[in-house]
């Protein structure tokens, strides 16, 4: 596995289950009386975040304290920041801060790959502009495969928002990878250009995807990244993209409802629905955090790499 | 991507000499079964709690021992230690075992740890941290398949299958039917560094 987690992409098969067996395990420690576990203790991971954010930031940071990590929570908001100070002044001053793991959310594309060549540690995208959020990805498959049993297999649609969408190209690369088909719907304006070189099928039509479907996952609309009229009006959108009552009846018997949050209900999704014991968004959040102190562990873990051959003999030796 | 990250339990065979045969390892956990009744008086409250990867299946195998002679059931379980160890820093991330702690829970219980080589004794030392975040037994105690010695932390066991004098060179592996297709316990030569 690489220091850093930038991109869906990097994670080989073996490496995503490694990620969403250790979840598995993690998982189960948080029902114990004391959730906190003393795998990180003296480490610092630094939350640094450019962009507003409430699950992924507070999931972070819960996931590095189970771990006995030391916080330090960094928005832009009120730093330097607001008094321009450039990405890479401000990773030299994490740097010498001593930061074991920096967790970047930045509304540039690419500002994690930048950070990654500046810093010692590990650095983890917690979401770069339109480009990905592969934690988001790793929870939404362990999510899959906990309600479902399986990935190998598994027909997902993804509906709504793909152009503006980190969340859906992390799930299409990482469910690629995972063994899973992906189905994009989408209007054609709110589908990337280069849509047909990724590894997954395109449709406009919602209702004719769901009948064989296993996972629905509905984005949000981003109106905050549109400068554009992407569609008529979002009274036309609900209906065509949307996914009520009458939708969710259309899927099959064991089918699951997913959505990243933060929802925008009546729009891309109902509130009946989201509501629905077949929505797994409230799960979603739950398991976030144990996927989230999977991937600072191996990352953290294998941040002082011995050769394979010595960790090989004291594998035996033990 | 690590060589050793990827790597999944358990590892791969040693050869050398086998200083313990299958008939061996079976009469030595008979004995340590009839021990732990001793020592607590019928074993009422005790719980064995196998470590990861090997310990697993011989306290299973120690607890079918118990059910046998007192004729109830002994809960056995899994105590998984990876996330406590002292070497976090040194050595790549490890895959986690599993934990499964029996269903009545180790407050108040004699829990008794079984693992298949005692050594540095740090592997007892990280299970002693995990125990404490589960729950309070009422006391701990420690079976071993083999003492091989060197122990680098006051640590010692209370039932011991067999005590194996070794050079640190060496290489202690027991090989159990659940995870290796075999009983026997092997003394190998570390591969040259």
């Amino acid at each position: 596995m690489n220091r850093h987690l930038i991109s869906a992409a990097d994670l080989s098969r073996d490496d995503a289950l490694l990620i969403l067996d250790t979840a598995e395990e993690l998982a189960q420690a948080a029902d114990r009386p004391i959730r906190k576990l003393p795998t990180l203790r003296g480490r610092t991971v630094v939350n640094l975040f450019f962009e507003d954010s409430t699950r992924t930031r507070i999931s972070f940071e819960a996931a590095a304290k189970r771990l006995s990590a030391d916080v330090i929570n960094f928005s832009a908001k009120g730093s330097s920041v607001a008094k321009g100070e450039s990405l890479k002044d401000t990773a030299l001053t994490l740097e010498a801060m001593g930061a074991d793991a920096v967790v970047i959310r930045h509304q540039a594309s690419g500002a994690p790959h930048r950070l990654a060549g500046w810093v010692r540690g590990s650095v983890i995208n917690a979401g770069d502009g339109t480009h990905e959020h592969p934690t988001q990805a790793l929870l939404d498959a362990f999510t899959m495969r906990r309600r479902l049993g399986h990935l190998e297999g598994l027909r997902v649609v993804i509906v709504g928002d793909v152009l503006h969408s980190r969340v859906a190209r992390s799930n299409v690369l990482l469910l690629r990878t995972l063994g899973a088909d992906v189905t994009l719907v989408a209007p054609p304006t709110l589908l990337p250009v280069a849509v047909s070189s990724w590894p997954c099928e395109v449709s406009y039509d919602l209702s004719g995807s769901l009948p064989k479907t296993d996972v629905v996952m509905m984005l949000r609309v981003q109106a905050e990244r549109m400068n554009a009229a992407y569609f008529p009006t979002v009274r036309e959108y609900s209906r065509r993209y949307g996914l009520d009552a009458a939708r969710l009846a259309l899927l099959p018997e064991h089918a699951i409802v997913m959505h990243p949050g933060p929802m925008n209900r009546g729009v891309e999704i109902a509130a009946e629905v989201a509501d629905s014991p077949r929505s797994t968004i409230v799960e979603q959040v739950a398991n976030g955090v144990s996927v989230r102190m999977a991937v600072l562990y191996l990352l953290l873990g294998n941040a002082m790499t011995v050769p394979a051959s010595a960790a090989e003999l004291a594998e035996v030796a033990r | 991507m690590t060589h050793a990250l990827g790597q999944h339990r358990p590892s791969p065979l040693v050869d050398g000499k086998v200083v313990l045969e299958a008939s061996e390892i079976a009469r030595a956990l008979t004995r340590i079964a009839h021990e732990i009744l001793e020592r607590t008086d019928g074993a009422g409250d005790v719980v064995l709690l196998g470590v990861p990867t090997r310990g697993v299946p011989l306290a299973q195998r120690l607890a079918a021992r118990l059910a046998q002679v007192e004729g109830r059931p002994a809960p056995a379980g899994s105590l998984d230690v990876t996330m406590y160890r002292d070497d976090l820093r040194l050595r790549p991330a490890r895959a986690l075992g599993h934990t499964d702690v029996p269903a009545s829970g180790i407050d108040g219980k004699v829990v008794v740890l079984v693992d298949d080589v005692l050594y540095s004794g740090r592997t007892v030392r990280a299970a002693l941290d995990a125990l404490s975040d589960l729950g309070r037994p009422r006391t701990v105690q420690l079976a071993v398949l083999v003492d091989r010695g060197h122990r680098e932390l006051p640590i010692r066991a209370d039932y011991v299958g067999k005590n194996l004098p070794t050079s640190q060179r060496e290489v202690v592996q027991v090989q159990l039917t659940e995870t290796d297709g075999q009983d026997a316990v092997v003394l190998g030569q570390a591969a040259a560094r």
